[in-house]
Formats: C-alpha cells, sequence, structure tokens
C-alpha cells in the first residue's frame, strides 16, 4: 500500500469522510477515492456502488481485477435531551454499534452520574454541535420537548442532511412544531423530513420501550439509505 | 471541557500508520473475498510489523498465525501475496476455518 494513500485515508476516516480504496490486485497499485470524486467507467459505477451498499468487494473491469475498501463514517446518533428515554437509549445505541452524544443544557438533567461513559455535553445544542457538528451520518433525537432547545438542533440536522430526524411529541405538538418552523423559513421538504411521532408504531408504552422503538426507527432509516437514493435515480 | 469518554477499539490502519511514522517496517493484509460462513467480513485488516507484532484480525483467530508468516517473506521481498485458507485447504488440518468457510487476504508491504 502506498504510505500516501494510508495517510489520506487515515484523515478521511478521522474527518468522518467516506473514503474507499481501490487496489489493483494485479500490480499492487492504490489510490483512494473520497465519495464525490469522479471515477470513470465500469470502474466509477463500481465505486458508486460499493459506497452506496457499504459492500467492500473484488471487482473485475476490462480484464483487471480491482478490490474496493469502502470505509463509511460510524453512524452517530446525537440526543437532544437528557432525559428518562436517552438513559436507555444510550446504552442500547451503543450495544447497536452507534457513537452516542447526549446535548441537554439543563445541567440537573445533563449529569454524569445519570449517563456514565456517554459523552455528555451540557451546553446548547448551538453550542455542542459548532464544535461537534452534524453530518450525514448522524442520526438526531430530539427529546426535550421544550422548542428552545429542540427546534435549532432539528434546523441543523435537517441542514447537515443527518440520515435520520426525530422529535418527541405529540401530533398535535409536532403541527405547532411544523408552524414554528415554517415561520423559521426551513422549507417544506425538509420538515416532512422530521420523524414525528418518534419511533416506531409498536405501541410503546414506558421510556425504555420508547428507546426501543426509536432505534429500530433509526435502524430502519440507515439500512435502507441505499435504497433511498435508488428510488431517487428512478424517479 | 467536555471529555470524549467512549473508548475507540484498536483500529489496525491507525496502528499501522504510527508504525510507519516510528519507521517500521509493515503489512497490511485484508480479507478480499469469503465464501460460506467467515468470522470477519470482506475489507477486515490484520497489520504486521517486521517483528511480528500484529493488530487486527482476519479471522476468528484461525489464520492469523499463517499470515503473520507470510507477511515476513512479503516485507522482505516486497511481493504482495495473495492467499486463500478454507477447509478444503491441504494444509487445513493445520491452519483451516473451523467454521467451514474459505477466505482470501491479500498480503502486501506498506511503502
Amino acid at each position: 500500500m502506498d504510505p500516501y494513500a494510508l495517510k489520506k485515508l487515515n484523515q478521511c476516516r478521522r474527518e468522518r469522510r467516506a473514503a474507499l480504496l481501490v487496489t489493483d490486485l494485479g500490480d499492487g497499485r492504490d489510490r483512494v477515492v473520497v465519495e464525490g470524486d469522479p471515477v470513470s467507467g465500469l470502474l466509477g459505477e463500481a465505486v458508486e456502488k460499493a459506497f452506496r451498499s457499504d459492500k467492500s468487494a473484488t471487482v473485475e473491469v476490462d480484464g483487471r481485477t480491482f478490490f474496493l475498501n469502502v470505509h463509511l463514517p460510524p453512524p452517530r446518533l446525537v440526543m437532544i435531551g437528557a432525559v428518562h428515554i436517552s438513559q436507555a437509549l444510550a446504552p442500547m445505541a451503543r450495544m447497536a454499534g452507534f457513537d452516542v452524544h447526549i446535548i441537554d443544557p439543563r445541567t440537573a438533567f445533563a449529569s454524569p452520574e445519570r449517563f456514565s461513559g456517554v459523552r455528555l455535553d451540557a451546553e446548547w445544542p448551538e453550542e455542542a454541535l459548532a464544535r461537534s457538528p452534524l453530518d450525514a451520518y448522524c442520526a438526531l433525537a430530539a427529546l426535550t420537548h421544550d422548542p428552545k432547545i429542540d427546534d435549532p438542533a432539528l434546523m441543523a440536522a435537517l441542514e447537515a442532511g443527518c440520515f435520520y430526524v426525530g422529535a418527541l411529541g405529540s401530533r398535535k405538538t409536532h403541527a405547532k412544531r411544523v408552524e414554528r418552523l415554517t415561520a423559521a423559513g426551513v422549507p417544506s421538504s425538509a420538515i416532512e423530513r422530521v420523524h414525528a411521532p418518534i419511533g416506531l408504531a409498536i405501541g410503546a408504552a414506558s421510556p425504555p420501550e420508547i428507546a426501543v422503538a426509536v432505534l429500530a426507527e433509526i435502524i430502519e432509516a440507515l439500512r435502507s439509505r441505499g435504497l433511498e437514493a435508488r428510488k431517487g435515480e428512478a424517479a | 471541557m467536555p471529555e470524549e469518554v467512549q473508548s475507540e477499539p484498536l483500529d489496525p490502519l491507525m496502528t499501522a500508520e504510527d508504525w510507519m511514522k516510528a519507521g517500521k517496517d509493515v503489512a497490511i493484509a485484508t480479507v478480499v473475498e469469503t465464501w460460506g460462513s467467515a468470522p470477519r467480513p470482506v475489507g477486515s485488516h490484520l497489520v504486521i510489523d517486521g517483528e511480528g507484532h500484529f493488530e487486527g484480525s482476519v479471522s476468528g483467530g484461525c489464520v492469523e498465525g499463517a499470515v503473520v508468516a507470510e507477511a515476513t517473506d512479503v516485507l522482505s521481498d516486497g511481493k504482495p501475496r495473495m492467499l486463500e485458507f478454507g477447509v478444503a485447504d491441504e494444509t487445513a488440518w493445520e491452519v483451516g476455518l473451523s467454521c467451514g468457510g474459505r477466505i482470501k487476504v491479500y498480503v502486501e508491504r506498506l511503502g
């Protein structure tokens, strides 16, 4: 492997950018493709497919054999609100392979005793997210019920293209939220991306059950991303 | 300041870069194909330094020894090797995959 390729690949991974190492198994030469870089021809199609499916694979192109090793950033779940649901959702999400980040400016909620071993910021979302920005590999769950805290985070998540955006609250609460976001200038196509009421409809009652419903909905969004992209192309 | 409390699992490619910066010889092994049940997915890495230290895995521990041994040759002549392991292989008794799958591992030198 080319040392420069390794450095570039690791740099992309540190910066949470999707990258792929293409190795020609015939001569051992390799190069890094960052998602969005143009790659022409059949190899380009294979590269695009690998990014979309998150599957590394060996491909034959024009009589040459290439290995495509995809490196997508690990999914991160950002919870707005250090609430009872978050206490159940944080350990479940970690078990499912997510990086977890909890943000809540209310220090009584955001106490390390309630969330041991989890990255927790007792700050306003604008401050915490400025330091640790959202991206397409983040899911955001707004769980405070407080528009002052939830709304700016929801807007940031829609702006950043998070693969999942969900907000706690009844249909009535959400209708008011839609009005506020519309008044703030968020386009309706973006507002429609907010999952609300949050979570799959499994009749969840207790906070841990709601956490299961939310995590299931997030995993569904994560694993169907490729399909959504394909649907988009066909349309 | 908020603390980063989540621990990162040991990452073979980051380790390879650290070793390279420390001036060590480094070989990188990558699972490039699997058939049947395989313990580690395609794309998994094992990295090996010139003294036989390694990080990561290409199987559940079944063939790592053989890959590390092969890496010594790759480091000395710089030529990449393609290794295949599986129950159908004649070396199965020594380093076969007990799960019954087959894997292909590409071993190359860094730089």
